[in-house]
């Protein structure tokens, strides 16, 4: 075991055909493969019920995959192993912290059942507090913190005993939005430092987004994409993604001959030939009296401070969601002309 | 304050007045006579220091208390065993277990004496297997063993259910955490789910004790001759006519029950009694 | 806390059910056979002698006015914990101070102090009123003070956890007064309350015997009194009929019980 507290070595994982059956007959997880490199931190993002805690809770050892999957941290094979002697770190969602132990009690659980004597187990405690910034809340209960405090109480627990993985279940959903904000700063720089393979669930994009070397969109007990954040925003592979992280405009459209017929006007284009779904973001929607393609009407106009959401119906009988700057200002039944870039555009099949 | 639905001070007041009667005139002023009375024998207030004085009666309060104890000890490890067992596992057949556990609930007294008959009397189940195992017939319904029997068979229900409630209110994630962290299951037993539990082991055994030392029923329909101190209590008021000592020993036995259950509550920090 | 189902048990889980069906067969089993007995023609000998309901028969002849006078007693106690606990429940419910506090204290005092003192207690202060302690009523007012607690406690439960002030304010809000309110919104919606402490009420009264055995008369026998009479005096199967015949009037009153408490549990 390295002796440098602030590096982990990075174990890479693998499922081979993790598939979840609940007694009872819940199909929770269709059978999945996935590989996740050492170091990396991957985001399983999806609606909830769509399995990401079961997938966890697989790699956690807290569930047995159906007969047939398998799963390995480096080259060991674990599946059969138990949670205990899997050396994994877990954040939990509502923490999870003991109540009948204090901050350092709570924080050097891992090390007294793994039977290391009270001096060294006090040592590396006060090493991890400090580098959490909580020294002063060593000997504080657990009903004397805040929720953003406790959070950090029960990563510094999971990852005191040097883990060789540290999975989180939705850890900052239960906190309030600004401290949610702080907190996922402060998740990510510690992921970075520490180096250490992370699976983190959460059905929140932003979340996902600001924090994932990759992000693996699940639905319905299903993998549907695997990519980087930007792959996943701007190359969504199915409308289902394209829907669920950010917001999208799903318009009707007919390509042939180098043109495609959208919103009643033709733009160059170079993609799928036939009729057409395509996507567009409301931030690429231009507002634009001169050279805008379409005509439309505006039905909702939503200040939200940095940018103005629009919401227009145009000429063809189909409504947009645009993002017009904030200090524009607009009134219901105001006619606008709106612009879209071919190259902004994606196509899926019917 | 914020207007309250309860319009007025006086509106709650006559909620509470019938109650407050009825509780006022035969609850209250009839502990306060029992007091009274207690002090008014030849004697005087030594009638309440005969109680720990006396050997008669100070055996019988430190014999009764003692067997309290024992049964609340006996109680809590068998019931909290199982009521954990059931309540931290699902399998066919288990709601049926529940409930068959829990019938001697409300069985009076009484009954719980004559279930003892039943098992460990002349005609008793212990004695004829015995007799047919060993040869020889076993029966000790009609002591101190018992009793203890018929105690721990009444308060095993209701220490079950409290605990199973307490059990399933319990975070599982608490003892998933305690699992990732290295915990073997006797760890986490020990660490993470018996603290968590406390409180209601807590408030289950105090009742479990207050009941066996006030319990009547079941050493009535025992023996006559078993010298607990309800037991000793009935003699006195009926075959001694002893009102003033009958009534100092019943405020006595009063206090210690009221006093186990108001101690388990403060440790427990939650309403005791809410589990009886 | 549920381990993970499904997954092969170990020995631990084998050897806790093994130990839980132990207690459960202790608890039935003095059960079954009391029920055996009860309808066997003599229990000395054995089932061989055959079965009868001749000693039930006997029971019911013999007995039947303790089982009038217990349903009476649960009965009437039932009414008068109604009446007086629901509104001390709601005044509970609606205004915690330190004297809502205090009386919700000494209500479940009788729980706590043995049912022989309290009868005691009641015997030194009223006995002395002759019409009072050879009626039936003398009876009522032990079982009243033993079972209010539960009824209270029952009811503010459920009062607690619907929160009633929000209910009520927005019934204010659209013009209801007092008596309305409490009549359409705060008795409906502590009905599961309501209903749970009423059947605990009448288990507990029909089965009260720490303080009836003093507070009864030769002419004011409640069912336990009578098992008491029986099982010291009679022969033990017609000890068992009329334990059989407890039986069969209280358990499903707890059966009900539980299937309530089941029933007002949010789906786990
Ligand atoms: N212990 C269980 N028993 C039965 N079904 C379950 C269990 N745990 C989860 N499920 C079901 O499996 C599906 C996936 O659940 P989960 O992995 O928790 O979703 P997510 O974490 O994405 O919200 C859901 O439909 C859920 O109801
Ligand atoms: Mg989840």
């Amino acid at each position: 075991m390295s002796r440098d507290p602030l590096r982990f070595e990075p174990v890479p994982v693998r499922l081979n055909a993790c598939a979840k059956t609940f007694p009872g007959g819940t199909r929770a997880l269709e059978p999945i493969d996935l590989e996740i490199a050492g170091g990396e931190t991957v985001v399983f993002l999806g609606p909830s019920g769509c399995g990401k805690t079961t997938t966890l809770r697989i790699i956690a050892g807290l569930e047995q995959p159906d007969p047939g999957g398998s799963v390995f941290f480096g080259s060991e094979d674990v599946t059969a192993l138990p949670i205990e002697r899997r050396n994994v770190g877990m954040v939990f969602q509502s923490y999870a912290l003991f109540p009948n132990m204090d901050v350092a009690q709570n924080v050097g659980y891992g090390l007294r059942v793994r039977g290391i004597d009270r001096r060294r187990r006090d040592a590396r405690v006060g090493e991890m507090l400090a580098m959490m910034q909580m020294e002063a809340l060593a000997r504080r209960r657990i009903d004397q913190l805040s929720g953003g405090q406790r959070q950090r109480v029960a990563l510094a627990r999971a990852l005191v005993v040097r883990p060789r993985i540290l999975l989180l279940d939705e850890p900052l959903t239960a906190l309030d939005a600004k401290l949610r904000d702080g907190l996922r700063l402060e998740i990510d720089r510690l992921l970075r430092q520490l180096g250490i393979t992370a699976i983190y669930v959460t059905h929140d994009q932003g979340e996902a987004m600001a924090l994932a070397d990759r992000i693996v969109v699940m639905s319905g007990g299903r993998v549907v994409q695997i990519g980087t954040p930007r792959d996943v925003y701007f190359r969504p592979a199915d409308p289902f993604v394209a829907d669920f992280v950010g917001t999208t405009n799903r318009l009707q459209a007919q390509a042939a001959d180098g043109r495609l017929h959208v919103l009643g006007a033709d733009v160059p284009w170079a993609g799928a030939t036939g009729p057409l779904a395509v996507l567009v973001r409301p931030e690429d929607v231009r507002l634009d009296a001169v050279t805008g393609q379409a005509e439309a009407k505006v039905t909702t106009a939503m200040f939200l401070g940095d940018r103005t959401r629009l919401v227009v119906e145009t000429g063809t009988g189909e409504t947009l969601s645009i993002d017009a700057p904030g200090r524009a200002s607009f009134a219901i039944g105001d006619t606008v002309r709106i612009a879209i870039d071919p190259d902004r555009l994606l196509a899926m099949p019917l | 304050m914020i207007q309250s639905g309860i319009g007025s001070r006086v509106l709650a007041l006559a909620l509470v007045a019938p109650a407050v009667a009825v509780f006022g005139a035969f609850f209250l002023l009839p502990l306060a006579r029992l007091f009274v009375v207690g002090l008014s024998g030849p004697e005087g207030w030594r009638t309440y220091a005969a109680v720990l004085v006396e050997p008669r009666y100070l055996e019988s309060l430190v014999s009764t208390m003692l067997l309290a104890a024992a049964v609340t000890a006996v109680t809590l490890a068998i019931a909290g065993t199982s009521g954990l067992f059931l309540a931290r596992n699902r399998f066919p057949g288990r709601a049926l277990l529940v409930a068959l556990l829990t019938f001697p609930l409300v069985f009076p007294g009484v009954v719980i004496g004559f279930m003892v008959i039943m098992l460990a009397g002349r005609q008793g189940l212990i004695g004829t297997l015995s007799e047919q195992v060993a040869g020889q017939r076993i029966v000790f319904a009609y002591s101190m063993a018992g009793l203890f029997l018929g105690y721990v068979y009444f308060s095993i229900p209701r220490v079950l259910l409290t605990v199973m409630a307490a059990a399933e209110k319990l975070d599982p994630q608490q003892a998933e955490a305690a699992r990732a962290l290295g915990a073997r299951p006797w760890q986490v037993l020990v660490h993470v789910v018996l603290p968590a539990l406390k409180p209601a082991l807590l408030s289950a055994g105090a009742i479990c004790f207050a009941t066996a030392m006030g319990a009547f029923g079941t050493a009535f329909t025992l023996a006559t001759r078993i010298d607990v101190l309800p037991m000793v209590i009935y003699t006195e008021f009926t075959l001694q006519a002893n009102i003033a000592m009958a009534a100092a020993l019943s405020f006595v036995l009063g206090i210690v029950t009221w006093l186990a259950l108001s101690l388990a509550r403060s440790l427990a920090g939650t309403s005791v009694a809410a589990a009886a | 806390m549920t381990t993970v189902t499904g997954a092969r048990h170990g020995v631990a889980f084998w050897l806790q059910l093994g130990f839980t069906l132990l207690v459960c067969m202790l608890l039935v089993a003095p059960m079954l056979l009391s029920l055996l007995a009860g309808v066997t023609e003599n229990y000395l000998v054995g089932i061989e002698s055959g079965l009868t309901t001749r000693w039930i028969a006997e029971v019911l002849r013999g007995y039947s006015d303790t089982i009038l006078l217990s349903l009476q007693v649960a009965l009437a106690c039932l009414a008068a914990t109604l009446v007086l606990g629901v509104p001390v429940a709601y005044v509970l419910a609606r205004r915690g101070n330190w004297l809502t506090r205090l009386f919700e204290e000494l209500l479940t005092m009788p729980i706590a102090v043995p049912g022989l003192a309290t009868a005691l207690a009641l015997i030194i202060t009223y006995g002395g009123v002759g019409e009072f302690r050879r009626s039936w009523l003398f009876i009522l007012v032990g079982h009243v003070l033993f079972t209010l607690p539960f009824m209270v406690r029952s009811v503010l439960a459920v009062m607690s956890a619907v929160d009633l002030r929000t209910l009520e304010e927005g019934a204010a809000s659209l013009g209801a007064g007092f008596a309305r309110r409490f009549f359409t919104i705060v008795l409906p919606n502590s009905l599961p309350g309501i209903l749970s402490g009423s059947l605990m009420v009448v288990t507990l009264s029909i089965g009260e015997f720490n303080l009836t055995w003093l507070l009864h008369t030769p002419l004011t026998k409640t069912l336990p009194v009578g098992l008491a009479d029986s099982y010291a005096s009679l022969r033990i199967e017609i000890g068992s009929a009329y334990t059989l015949i407890f039986f069969v009037m209280v358990i499903p009153l707890l059966l009900l019980l539980q299937a309530l408490a089941r029933f007002g549990q949010p789906p786990r």
